[in-house]
């Protein structure tokens, strides 16, 4: 019996090494594509060891961009997409925190029909509304900017479920203590229920900057100037269609950049990223 | 639904609530109102006169031979998506499950995937199964597979497949864990002092459990598959070869940018709005009910 349990937890180890080496190849061969020489991964002929071509290609990739499609170095690239995601957390937090504490903390006309208004965009995300929603930012002349780029992505109901539920377990003794000491609605907002909300904002605003970071369809529509490029699209640009002039080691070293900002933050906040993905969801 | 402490304000509560809902109102109800009306308008070739039509687009829509595949396409992608990430993600996720030496190590090492963006999935997994590229490709030639999936349909569609559901392992590996770790365990303890085997244990207590995570997900990973594909597939294939990996979304997209008939564009996005607003109620419903139970 205890040999047998012996064997079932080598094989639960095996088992998990190998979902780990499947889950972790296509990006190690992605960082050993982007190390090596065009000319030898165009033929197919790619090895399955790092090459020497890391600091030239990362070089010119992060500084000059690839020599055909598309000039923009990916500084730039990073830049916006880094800019596009602390917009959409940020943005998406604030509005809706302050949202939240209206509907739970005040009694007002259309209160509920208001709740329901925000409610329901929980529902469509923006690809279903896509052409409108373009319609719409091209009329208000936002095409190519910021503002564009982050403000339909946060027309959307989470944070602020998210922060009513959480509003709703903190206990009434709390107002009445801060209203005894004299404090208006936004005292007690600032003082009281702002540290308190702390652990859930940074949660969510794990959540919401790789959700940001890692928009395409909505970036890939409304940027056409090539210094407007989020990260995404610019990998895109760079794939011709002749795949005989893609640079593949360029491509490559832009996706491992790409995705190295939002996996630091899964790998290094792992505890806010788990309790953000598991509240929004629900 | 309220607090019974709350402030008094006439003006206050308007001002907090404002910021969201004008940026509800215009990004969200007005572009989603204006795609439900023109769904029901005709424009003629000149884009001079507009007429309402009743249901005509979506007749047209429904018609077309090509939507109709999309649609069955779309629904075929994500439970094969689906099926495929929650069985190898609920099998890590029992094996992680145990109290083994260094299970933390091995949960980080699992979930990071979550992090990578689609597009950027679709270019890694280029380098897996691209006929000439890929390194799987390679093998997979010389066992004598005739592989090229820029020519063959069958195979362009099971590498999106495969690219989607490894993406989708990870997040689905963090919801099974927290479900079983939510499984009491007296009752697995009870089932044992009862003589079941660890196999058996699983399949009549463990599973039927889980039930309520593995339908959350299931809801979620259709969903999943409907949007976020969109990325794997612009990358990897663009809707080719032919239409074989054209999605509701992609199509939608690709109509857009040829642009032409506004009505049967709009009436597109309705009918993919339709089609999420129904999964969605689906969860709701059972969400409502896992919380009576």
């Amino acid at each position: 019996m205890v040999e047998q349990e012996g064997i079932r937890r080598y094989v639960a180890h095996a088992i998990l090494w190998i979902g780990i080496a499947v889950v972790a190849f296509p990006v190690y061969l992605a960082f050993v594509a982007s190390t090596q020489d065009n000319a030898v991964i165009a033929n197919g002929q790619m090895s399955l060891l790092p090459g020497g071509h890391f600091l030239s290609t990362y070089y010119q990739t992060i500084f000059v961009g690839t020599s055909g499609s598309t000039r923009e170095p990916v500084a730039t690239m990073l830049l916006n997409s880094l800019i596009m995601a602390l917009l959409i957390a940020v943005g998406k937090i604030a509005i809706s925190i302050i949202s939240a504490y209206a509907v739970v903390y005040f009694r007002f006309p259309f209160r509920m029909a208001i709740f329901w208004l925000i409610f329901i965009t929980l529902m469509l995300p923006v690809e279903v509304r896509i052409y409108p929603t373009y319609k719409i930012v091209a009329d208000l002349h936002m095409l190519d900017s910021y503002a564009g780029l982050a403000l339909p992505l946060i027309a959307s109901a989470t944070a602020t479920l998210l922060f009513r539920q959480f509003f709703m377990t903190v206990p009434d003794e709390l107002l009445e203590a801060s209203r005894i000491d004299g404090a208006g609605p936004l005292r007690f907002f600032w003082d009281t229920l702002l540290p308190l909300s702390r652990t859930n904002m940074a949660a969510l605003f794990v959540i919401l900057f790789i959700l940001g970071w890692n928009q395409y369809l909505w970036p890939l529509l409304i940027t056409t100037r090539d210094d407007m490029q989020t990260i995404q699209i610019g990998i895109r640009k760079m794939i011709t269609t002749t795949d005989a002039l893609t640079e593949w080691p360029v491509v490559m070293a832009t996706a491992v950049l790409a995705m190295l900002p939002p996996v630091f933050v899964v790998v290094v906040m792992q505890r806010l990223f788990v309790k953000g993905l598991v509240e929004t969801e629900k | 639904m309220q607090k019974n402490a709350i402030f008094q304000s006439k003006l206050l509560p308007f001002v907090l609530v404002a910021p969201q809902l004008a940026i509800v109102l215009i990004f969200f109800y007005w572009p989603a109102i204006q795609a439900v009306i023109q769904s029901f308008l005709l424009q003629d070739a000149f884009g001079l006169s507009t007429s309402f039509v009743w249901f005509d687009n979506y007749a047209d829509l429904l018609g077309q031979p090509d939507y109709f595949q999309a649609i069955l396409r779309t629904f075929g992608f994500s439970f094969a998506i689906a099926f495929s990430s929650l069985s190898i993600a609920l099998l890590l996720a029992v094996m992680a499950d145990k109290p083994l030496r260094g299970v933390t190590l091995y949960r980080t090492l699992l979930i990071w995937p979550y992090a990578v963006a689609p597009p950027v999935v679709g270019v890694l997994w280029i380098f897996m199964l691209h006929p000439s590229l890929g390194v799987i490709s390679r093998y997979l030639r010389a066992m004598g597979i005739d592989w090229n999936p820029l020519l063959d349909g069958d195979q362009a569609a099971l590498q999106i497949i495969l690219a989607a559901a490894w993406k989708q392992i990870s997040y689905n590996f963090l919801f099974f864990l927290a479900g079983l770790q939510s499984i009491p365990k007296s009752v697995l303890e009870a089932a044992a002092i009862d003589g079941a085997r660890p196999m058996r244990r699983f399949w009549t207590v463990t599973f039927p459990l889980l039930s309520p995570t593995i339908f959350f997900l299931l809801v979620i990973n259709i969903v999943y598959a409907f949007f976020e594909t969109f990325g794997i597939i612009d990358t990897m294939t663009r809707g080719g070869p032919g239409k074989s990996t054209e999605t509701l979304v992609y199509k939608v997209y690709t109509d857009g940018l040829l642009g032409g008939n506004l009505g049967s564009s709009a009436a597109q996005s309705v009918v993919l709005m339709v089609i999420v607003i129904v999964l969605t109620a689906i969860q709701f419903r059972f969400v409502e009910r896992k919380v009576t139970y």
